[in-house]
């Protein structure tokens, strides 16, 4: 019985912990948007449909269909540079391979915000960048380079980039590159072999990339804030703003809510198709 | 095999494309002109304005940071040590239990996290600042540190503690003198996870931050929106990054070697 004791007074702290500070949190959520909200920003007692009906503002269907759209677009052109980095990465020996993926590494442990603040400074209308491709003729005196959509999406692959590489180069040091001479010594293409075999082998490194580029891209709010314009805005522009700004909590709760369940597809996919895979390998 | 040139072409643009802005920001924190659109020559004025009386704040903000992220990375130190081995050490179902609701905050974007405890401190009726800041970096930070320490179990030889025991050691001085020092390098550097998470978080702490407790990243954000002092921020996030590649360097040094020196 001790055996069991023993397991408690090691489990308790956290888990009562994270029960009162993120489970209980999540369904108190659920709860306040079922709330109405008050004129100063407060929660009022009883129930009312009205934030849940808020939802239907003809803005936040743009607004959900922009986040999803540019969050997919982000994780494909991630997941297109990553894969060749990692195959890359996968194939080099010894010091190189050390070096190189410490090199993809070390920006990602700078601070989020300083990164992001980073290319605000680059593009800034003063800033280098855009005064030499102003006097290079690439851009007109009048073309801004930052508060669009082209600059959210530039820095969301710039932010998410490590999160693609890393598991696919895990799958690529796993994968058997002799496999890639079979094919051409049969007569495959170079890059026909690649998509027949190395694709299909780092499948699994694949879909963990997606899900790590894609569930805190749907969750963005930093990044169209300091670099998009006023038509750039994500959910989390729209969270934010019921939060602090415009502050209607319950409308906040039903916005994220949203969010959640959109963020929940790719964490559900992988999910099942790793309990499948795992399932089938037995 | 004749291998193709274009993924190391592809891996030198990436490496540009992810340095650039790093390299171009600390560049310009040593660049007299105001806007970076010229190199005015090399000053030290934006490091010395960050002393100026008008810069106080920033100073505050950098205290709070600090006290936050020491405090929340040493609870989350203790809570992650504890989880990790019970997850090790136990199958039950309250461990699969256990697992589940610690990977979830790894997983979940960090503004659902954010809002969910705002509303729920609201709801109490809690009076937001460092405190509230503290509660949310602790409860994102447990969970990491938890999967590090549980790295550095998997590859701990149960005999030890086997043979401890036949030697007559009682649990307090098996706890004390063996499992603790031999997870230390898992738990330090499980710490220095959680001390850069705690000092790089914004998007958790602007949510449950209250009037006065400014944190930052919070402050150097707020300073980037308004375009204000430009090349002060420069400055202190160079500051910054010196800062936390220290402690990275630091905590792989700790994870990387200690465990060849054990297993010899």
């Amino acid at each position: 019985m001790t055996h069991r004791k023993n397991e408690i007074l090691l489990t308790a702290p956290t888990l009562i912990w994270l029960a009162v500070f993120f489970v209980i949190p999540s369904f108190a959520m659920v709860l306040v948007s079922f709330r109405p909200a008050n004129a100063d920003g407060g929660i009022e007692p009883g129930w009312s449909l009205e934030a849940w009906r808020a939802l239907g503002d003809p803005d936040y269907p743009v607004i959900l269909w922009r986040t999803v759209w540019l969050s997919v677009v982000t994780t494909v052109v991630c997941l297109a540079i990553a894969l060749p980095v990692a195959f890359l990465l996968g194939r080099l020996e010894g010091k190189w391979r050390g070096i190189l993926l410490m090199l993809v590494i070390v920006p990602f442990w700078t601070n989020f915000v300083i990164r992001v603040a980073a290319w605000r400074i680059i593009l800034h209308p003063e800033g280098m960048v855009r005064q030499a491709l102003v006097s290079l003729g690439v851009i007109g005196p009048d073309t801004l380079l930052l508060y669009n959509e082209g600059a959210v999406l530039m820095v969301m692959i710039y932010t998410h980039l490590p999160f693609a590489i890393l598991p696919l180069y895990a799958a690529a040091e796993r994968f058997d590159y002799s496999l890639l001479e079979a094919a051409r010594d049969l007569g495959a293409s170079g890059f026909r072999a690649v998509m027949k075999i190395f694709v299909p082998g780092v499948s699994r490194g694949l879909l963990t990339a997606m899900a790590l580029v894609l569930i805190p891209a749907l969750g963005s709010y930093v990044i169209p804030d300091l670099v998009g314009g006023p038509s750039d805005e994500m959910i989390g522009n729209k969270i934010a703003q019921r939060t602090l700004g415009n502050r209607n909590l319950p409308q906040a709760a039903t916005l994220s809510l949203a969010l959640l369940v959109i963020t929940l597809i790719p964490i559900l996919v992988v999910f099942f198709i790793n309990r499948k895979e795992h399932a089938e390998s037995r | 095999m004749k291998s193709s040139r274009l993924p190391a072409i592809i891996l030198g643009l990436v490496l540009v494309f992810l340095y650039l802005p790093i390299v171009l920001l600390v560049v310009n924190s040593f660049n007299e002109a105001r806007y970076s659109s010229t190199w005015g020559g090399f000053t030290l004025k934006w490091y010395e304005a960050l002393l100026d009386r008008q810069n106080r704040d920033l100073w505050d903000a950098a205290r709070r940071t600090l006290f936050i992220a020491l405090s929340s990375s040493g609870i989350s130190m203790i809570l992650g040590t504890l989880s990790a081995c019970a997850l090790h050490w136990y199958r039950s179902r309250l461990q699969q239990i256990h697992y589940g609701i610690l990977y979830l905050p790894i997983v979940i974007p960090d503004l659902l996290m954010g809002i969910s405890l705002l509303l729920f401190l609201v709801a109490l009726g809690v009076t937001l600042g460092t405190g509230t800041i503290l509660i949310a970096h602790i409860t994102f930070c447990a969970s990491f540190v938890t999967v590090v320490v549980l790295g550095r179990l998997q590859g701990f030889d149960e005999n030890v503690i086997a043979a401890a025991r036949d030697l007559g050691a009682s649990k307090w001085v098996i706890i004390r003198r063996i499992i603790l020092p031999l997870l230390a390098p898992g738990i330090i550097a499980g710490g220095l996870l959680a001390f850069t998470l705690s000092v790089d978080d914004y998007v958790i702490t602007f949510f449950v931050t209250g009037p006065g407790s400014t944190t930052l990243p919070l402050k150097i954000y707020s300073m980037v929106k308004h375009s204000k002092d430009l090349p002060v921020i420069n400055a202190i996030s160079t500051l910054f990054l010196i800062l936390t590649f220290l402690i990275v360097w630091l905590s792989q040094r700790l994870t990387e070697h200690q465990p060849n020196r054990d297993s010899r």
